[in-house]
């Protein structure tokens, strides 16, 4: 015994054995549901969209420095590793939109039924793919 | 005996009793601008979007140009300041789950505080001198 709260792990059974509690089961030994990997995109969205907002602080700081500071965000923006940077916020931020939606519903009590909750899962997955092609669409048709 | 002799213990109200004793003593709060700033960003985050899409490819001058009207300027703000209240609430709280130690718990939550409060300052900033 290494530490004292090892004492709380140790119980007898009704036959008098002494044995190890068990532990309840971690995290990883359950099946992915689309409850719970939802759950956690919304997180990992959420904490993409702030290291994201560094590029929005960039822009709006350049476009008031000065041609040369704006010329090179703007390049960065145009760029390859930019377009990709773009594509996997615009995922993230239709992800966060939906789903976000989807928890204020459910702050007002409402689709907290599990077939509800799953069906309004599918329909975020579906409308974030959806609208993410239709802003690159939009886009695409601006330029 | 006199009323004066009372305990201090039955003066205080049930109100007074409970409150603060919340583990996070501003919970509610919390909860709130959370939900408050997830509410103001629905309409804000669409018409960034639009906005984005707008400027896509745009010279500098033609962003001044679309940034000095009131409109967009007063919307810009409302963007930045719900944004990056939305986020520090929400970071916060993704601290506070992940990192059990007391130390670098505290550490975290204020180099987390610091750099989104100055990135925040830093977009106001710079949307308030496109404004004006």
């Amino acid at each position: 015994m290494t530490d004292t709260r090892e004492a709380l792990m140790v119980a007898r059974t009704s036959d008098g054995r002494t044995v190890r509690r068990p532990l309840s089961p971690h995290l990883q030994v359950y099946r992915p549901q689309i409850t719970s990997v939802m759950s956690i995109l919304h997180r990992i969205t959420g904490v993409a969209l702030s290291f994201g907002t560094l590029l929005l602080v960039w822009f709006l700081v350049a476009a008031v420095e000065s041609d040369a500071a704006y010329a090179r965000v703007a390049w960065f923006i145009g760029s390859p590793v930019g377009y990709l940077l773009m594509f996997g916020w615009s995922v993230a931020l239709w992800y966060h939109f939906c789903n976000g939606i989807r928890h204020i519903f459910w702050d007002f009590g409402m689709g907290l039924e599990l077939v509800h909750v799953h069906a309004s899962g599918k329909a975020v997955l579906v409308a974030t793919a959806v609208l993410t092609v239709g802003t690159w669409i939009v886009f695409a048709m601006a330029q | 005996m006199t009323e004066k002799s009372a305990s201090p213990a039955i003066m205080r109200s049930m109100l007074g009793r409970a409150r603060g004793l919340g583990s996070a003593r501003s919970g509610l709060h919390h909860w709130w601008g959370q939900r408050l700033t997830a509410f103001a960003l629905v309409p804000l985050v669409l018409w960034f979007i639009y906005s984005a899409i707008r400027l896509s490819g745009m010279k500098r001058g033609d962003v001044i140009n679309w940034a000095v009207d009131p409109v967009v300027g007063t919307l810009l703000v409302a963007l930045v300041l719900a944004l990056f209240h939305h986020m520090r609430l929400g970071l916060q709280v993704v601290i506070e789950d992940y990192i059990h130690d007391e130390r670098p718990r505290l550490v975290w939550l204020l180099v987390m505080n610091g750099v989104t409060g100055l990135l925040g300052l830093a977009a106001l900033v710079a949307v308030i001198k496109l404004a004006i």
